[in-house]
């Protein structure tokens, strides 16, 4: 996983509640077996019509936000299915920073896994940003994950608070599993512990 | 004194394998199950890594996401990619080693329905799956939620989980149910109430009088949708029905083990005094016959109300409103038993289960399908469909005049070839109404079993009580 540690870009507003996995990457774009190649297919009933011509109104469809690297948006982002699909076609788009007021909880961990970062604030920082965020390609933001900081187009800057390990896994990209392997023994002990105590399992 | 502690504190506690200072903990696995569409990149991963299973023993695949539902399905599946997602899942279950239902089996169905079907879901249990629908399994008193693919890679290779500790929610449903009001009936409402974001951080406990009168079938859908509420997970301390339903089930424990078992799963409760982070406590005769009106599953309403205006609400959610009427096609202040609907889904890990088909049979008794409407029952397991068959249910629901089909997940998601097209408008027992969720352009109302049968009667929205 590539190491996490600041970025400037640029912000596309996405101002609906209960963004849900559905609307992220529909269902017809699950059948594949690899994790690339998603980004096309990002927010796709939103950004296509029936007969697959762009939908202009649609924002990540603008000139000015076709390069877009954050996504500031309204309430309960990622709802619904764990599908890690969809953080993997943000990933594809672009996208490696997601603004929020809340996420659900499933896509809030499958970002993490894929070194995006969901940044949690409160309902005035986020309409704040959606604000900036309205200002075409001028509406760039730089978030430093170290010093848990969002500065905003005219120089202010907004402090986020994060999960500790969290923010070190992303920071140092790391592969969860390699470091999970290195407690083997912890495991087998207590798989051997729990063996005795509850046999059936 | 002795902490008092909640059941899923209880839980919680029985699997940690190790705890950082900052309380991230190593949580342990007891059961994994996998199915065909979030698996294939997380095996791929383990080959990458040269990593292998495990714990193949507790590991159980079934494909059911993308698996045709029409008898014909032996020939094999027309989608390519679909086909490629199952012949992958063959594949990776037998070159890993982990127990497997093919679709050619009879035991093969929805994956949150097997699993308990065949005792792999225990009381007390840890179990995971690639799919947010797993909260289904804590009506037996299991720690059960969803993970993406890459956490399933993660359990495939350590059995065990890197979590924090969600917050205890208690969710209290006293008194009784009214006539016509079922489990779905019951944990819409909760979703009504809380909404979709209400149980974000939480685990959630159902417990109360409605609760423990429950069925297990119905403690499952009630369960089942916990993540619809925003929770990590639903829980139900597991009591002599569970254990009935347990007992005897190819995968349960027996003789020495049973008795072990039992004991321990006896402990398996909320200790008096114990503190909840969130409480919240519904009269269950206050609870309606209720279907969703727009596309999100907290827009509940009792089927005698009248379709909302956007203007009834606060904040982010006129304008959620507004679209989601919009979309679905709706008149603020029509009656909802005024919509007319085009089809009928029966089925899902929601609502996929023997009692359910019990429940719409009650309800077709000396009625039949609506000239024009497309009605569909499609079992949660190939163990389902065939009792229902040996009960006599199926011959009376195709007499009635629905199409009966193999076990699948099929049009609760519609990632097989069961999908509605633009414009059409479904009675759902799923747990979904998203936009596009049963097909582009769908419009999906979720509704219990009884009531989609009464859709089915009527061709529209109806009021099961008149039944």
């Amino acid at each position: 996983m590539n190491k996490f540690k600041t970025l400037t870009g640029v912000a596309a507003p996405l101002p609906l509640i209960n963004i849900d996995t559905d609307m992220l990457i529909p269902k017809q774009f699950l059948k594949t077996i690899k994790r690339t190649g998603l980004g096309v297919h990002l927010f796709s009933e939103m950004r296509y019509d029936e007969i697959g011509e762009e939908v202009k109104d649609f924002v990540l469809n603008k000139s000015s936000y076709r390069d877009a690297e954050i996504l500031v948006a309204g309430d309960n982002f990622g709802c619904g299915s764990s599908r890690e699909h969809a953080p993997w076609a943000l990933l594809d788009f672009g996208i490696k920073i997601i603004i929020s007021s809340s996420f659900a909880d499933i896509f809030y961990n499958n970002c993490f896994k894929n070194g995006i970062l969901p940044i949690i604030v409160d309902n005035d920082t986020r309409d704040d940003l959606l604000k900036d965020a309205e200002n075409g390609s001028n509406a760039r933001l730089t978030v430093n994950l170290e010093d848990q900081e969002i500065t905003r187009p005219d120089g202010s800057k907004v402090p986020f608070e994060i999960d500790e390990y969290k923010k070190h896994c992303l920071i140092e990209g790391l592969d969860d599993i390699a470091v999970t392997l290195d407690n083997r023994e912890k495991i087998d002990i207590f798989e051997s512990n729990t063996f005795q105590k509850f046999p059936w399992l | 004194m002795k902490i008092k502690t909640t059941l899923y504190d209880k839980i919680w506690d029985h699997h940690v394998v190790s705890r950082q200072s900052d309380g991230t903990c190593l949580l342990y696995i007891d059961r994994h199950l996998v199915h065909e569409v979030t698996s294939p990149q997380a095996f791929e991963g383990l080959r990458m890594s040269g990593r292998k299973v495990r714990a193949p023993h507790k590991t159980i695949a079934v494909p059911d996401h993308n698996v045709p539902t029409t008898i014909d399905r032996t020939k094999g599946i027309d989608n390519e990619e679909s086909r490629i997602q199952v012949e992958a899942l063959d594949k990776n279950a037998k070159d890993f080693g982990i127990n497997y239902y093919p679709v050619d089996d009879v035991r093969q169905g929805i994956v949150h329905i097997v699993g308990p079907e065949q005792g792999w879901t225990l009381p007390g249990m840890t179990v995971v799956c690639g799919d947010s629908h797993t909260a289904t399994h804590g009506a037996f008193g299991a720690l059960a939620h969803g993970i993406g693919t890459s956490e399933v890679e993660h359990v495939l290779a350590t059995q065990t989980l890197i979590q924090k500790k969600s917050k205890n929610m208690k969710v209290e449903i006293t008194g009784v149910l009214g006539a016509g009001v079922t489990a779905k009936d019951v944990t819409l409402s909760v979703i009504g109430r809380t909404g979709t974001a209400g149980g974000t951080g939480h685990v959630i406990e159902y417990c109360g009088d409605v609760i423990k009168n429950l069925s297990i079938e119905g403690r499952m859908t009630v369960c089942n949708m916990a993540i619809e509420g925003g929770a990590r997970a639903g829980l139900i301390a597991p009591d002599d029905k569970t254990f009935e339903y347990v007992k005897g089930r190819p995968h349960a424990p027996v003789g020495k083990n049973w008795k072990l078992a039992i004991d321990h799963w006896n402990t398996l409760k909320t200790d008096e005094g114990a503190v909840f982070d969130q409480i919240v406590h519904i009269n269950g005769s206050d609870i309606e016959p209720v279907v969703t009106w727009g596309t999100s599953p907290e827009d509940v309403l009792p089927i005698t109300a009248r379709i909302p205006q956007p203007e009834d609400f606060d904040g982010g959610k006129v304008d959620a409103v507004r679209r989601s009427l919009e979309y679905m096609g709706l008149k603020p202040g029509d009656n909802l038993q005024d919509v007319a609907i085009d089809t009928v889904f029966i089925g899902s890990c929601t609502n996929g289960r023997i009692e359910d088909l019990r429940q719409v049979v009650d309800i077709m008794k000396g009625h039949s399908v609506k000239d024009g409407i497309r009605a569909m029952i499609v079992p949660g397991s190939g163990l389902v469909k065939k009792q229902a068959e040996e009960e006599g249910l199926a011959q009376k629901l195709i007499e009635a005049g629905f199409e009966w089909r193999m076990a699948g997940c099929s049009m609760c998601l519609a990632m097989n070839p069961d999908q509605l097209s633009p414009g059409e408008r479904c009675a759902a027992t799923s747990n979904r109404n998203f936009e596009g969720r049963q097909g582009r352009g769908g419009r999906t109302h979720l509704m219990s079993p009884a009531m989609a049968a009464a859709a089915a009667i009527t061709g529209r929205l109806t009021d099961v009580r008149q039944f």
